[in-house]
Formats: structure tokens, sequence, C-alpha cells
């Protein structure tokens, strides 16, 4: 086919959705740096047990979730805007989602071990 | 100002003659009436006929003499030839195939542009004298409905120079904000699923490249985060 087809109509979604992970990350980072910075002494028992909190693990998982989305809408952009071969753009796309998806399970088995 | 000698770095591509551009040093003595670089490349135009470029109205309203001022996108007719550092270095917009010496093939930036539907769309029946708008409304359509099509802004955009055939670029979204925000229309619904679209309207990273050139002072940034705005009003 010779035409150029546009009209996903996924474009809303991801922009709004790569605005609240970036939002949601700037949070976490404050809400991390007083948590650390407030640590009782900086050791390994120390770290661990910050992490081992219910409520922090929870706020950590969904900030790794919040840059591997944010990370999957970016990378996405930079294959769209300078991969041309829709073949070649799709694998990239795949390969993208695969190891951010990879990341993410391994970044849940790294929290849930504490 | 009194005579005085400018010089300028022109980019030269002839297809017919040229195996590939270059940059040709050439300078022209300038009249005291001289005084926007259109002038000077009229004068030039006169010492060197093979110079190619495009103009009309010489004085900002016809869009056609757009072109690379040192750099910079500008219409040659309303930029002053003293201001400019010399040698003054001129190429064709970028991004855009280039015809002959300064004059580019818009073909695809005006495909954006109809691609959007720049008219109005009313069903009604027309009624028997204009349709009228309240002086708020009206007020809306300031900053869309002047924009002169000079391609200034478009070929400023890296996202219009990766994908000009996917993504609009910022002159097709302000006249595509100028019918969204017009309450005479009524073909809004339409209009945001057609910009709805990760390549059509959200290539624009919001790097602003065409509000510092727009030779007509406008906002297409501005524009365009308000029809992402409306996108989100009507989402949520």
């Amino acid at each position: 086919m010779n035409r150029k087809i546009v009209g996903a109509h996924y474009g809303l979604k991801d922009w709004i959705a790569q605005r609240a992970t970036a939002v949601y990350m700037a949070l976490y980072t404050v809400v991390f740096a007083i948590c650390a910075l407030t640590l009782p002494e900086l050791s390994h028992e120390a770290w661990s047990g910050l992490f081992a909190n219910g409520p922090f693990k929870f706020l950590s998982f969904l900030f790794f979730l919040s840059v591997f989305y944010h990370a999957w809408i970016g990378v996405r952009d930079i294959w769209m805007d300078y991969v041309k071969p829709d073949g070649l753009r799709l694998a990239l796309h795949l390969v993208t989602l695969f190891l951010l998806i990879g990341y993410a399970g391994w970044a849940a088995q790294i929290l849930w071990r504490l | 100002m009194t005579k005085r000698t400018v010089q300028f770095k022109i980019y030269r591509y002839d297809p017919d003659k040229d195996e590939k551009p270059y940059l040709q040093d050439i300078s022209v003595e300038l009249e005291q009436s001289d005084k926007k670089l259109l002038d000077a490349l009229v004068r030039l135009k006169a010492k060197d006929d093979t110079l190619s470029f495009r103009r009309s109205c010489r004085e900002g309203v016809c869009g056609s003499d757009a072109m690379n001022i040192n750099g910079k996108n500008g219409l040659a007719c309303l930029t002053d030839v003293d201001s400019l550092p010399q040698p003054i270095v001129l190429r064709p917009l970028p991004g855009l195939p280039v015809i002959r010496d300064l004059i580019v093939d818009m073909t695809q930036f005006f495909k954006q542009y109809h691609s959007i539907k720049p008219y109005l769309v009313n069903n009604d029946p027309p009624p028997e004298r204009e349709r009228l708008q309240t002086p708020d409304d009206r007020e809306e359509l300031n900053g869309l409905y002047e924009c002169i099509l000079c391609a200034c802004c478009s070929t400023s955009c890296p996202s219009f120079w990766w994908n000009p055939d996917k993504f609009v670029g910022p002159a097709g979204l302000l006249a595509a904000y100028r019918f969204i925000a017009d309450t005479r229309d009524q073909a809004t619904n339409e209009r945001l699923d057609n910009l709805e679209d990760p390549y059509r309207l959200f290539r624009c990273h919001t790097i602003m490249n065409c509000v510092d050139v727009c030779p007509k002072g406008l906002n297409p940034t501005r524009a365009i985060g308000k029809i992402k705005d409306a996108m989100v009003r009507r989402a949520v």
C-alpha cells in the first residue's frame, strides 16, 4: 500500500499517562528522600527495613511501574521518530515492551523478597 | 543609511546544472532606500539573475519569502538587513525538498494543512446575513486566524522534519485549533477525533521552536496545548 495511514486513537491516553507517571515519580522522589534521610543509621538492616515496610513497598512498586510505563511511551516515541520501516519499528516496540515487563517482574521480586 | 556593501553566503542549487548544493559568496551594494533583506535580494537578483527565490507582497502578508536567515527561519521582507551579522547566510527552509536555490517544495506542508479541514463546517442553512458570534467568542480566534502559512514554524520543528507525512506540524495545528475554537463550527468532535493520534498531534513535545520563529508573533504551542486541553475535557 502506498498510502500513509494515521489515526490510531491512543495519543491522548499515552500523553496523559506520561504526565501522570511523571508527577507520581516526582512526588515519590520527595517521599523517598525524606524517608532515606531520616533513617536512624545507614546500614543494610535499616535500608532493607525501609523497603520491608508495607505502605513504602506499595509506593515503591508503584514508582517502578511509573518508571516503566513512562519509559515505554518515551522509548516508543524515539522509535516512532527515527525508525521508518514499519516491521523493524514493530519489532523494536516489542523488544522494549518485553524488557520493561521483565524489569517490572524483577522489581516486584526484589521488593517482595524483603 | 547611506550606500553600503553587504556580504552574503547563499545556498545555491540548480538540479539541472549542479551535482550538489553549494554556498555562494556574493556581495551587493545597497541603496539608501534598501531597508529589508528582500530589498537586498532583489538587488542581488538584478546582479545575478540565476538566483531564485519566491516573493510577492513584500510586506509580510503573503508568506512567500520565508527562508532560513543566519540559521533562523524568517521572512526576508520583514527582516532588517542592517540588523543581520555578515556574511548573511541564506538557506532554503529546512526539511522540505529543494526545487532550486531558496525555493522549496511546500506540497507536504499544504497536504498537512488541508488534512485538518481548514474551513468552517456548519450544516445549518446559512442565515440571511452573517453567522454571528459574541465578542467573547470572537476574541478566542485572535492569534489564530492571522497565520499566513509561510511555513517558518513547521520547517523549524524537528518533529515535522522526522515525520512530515504524519505529524500535522505547528501551522496546521494552529489552523486546526482556529476551527475547534470557532463557536460557529459544528465539527468539533470530528476534528478532535482526527487529531487524537500518536503522530498527528502528539508528536509535539513543546520545544517551542515554532513560537520562536513565527514572523507574525503567533503561538502555535499554546494552540496545541488548547487542543490537548479540549481532548482531556472531552475524555474525563
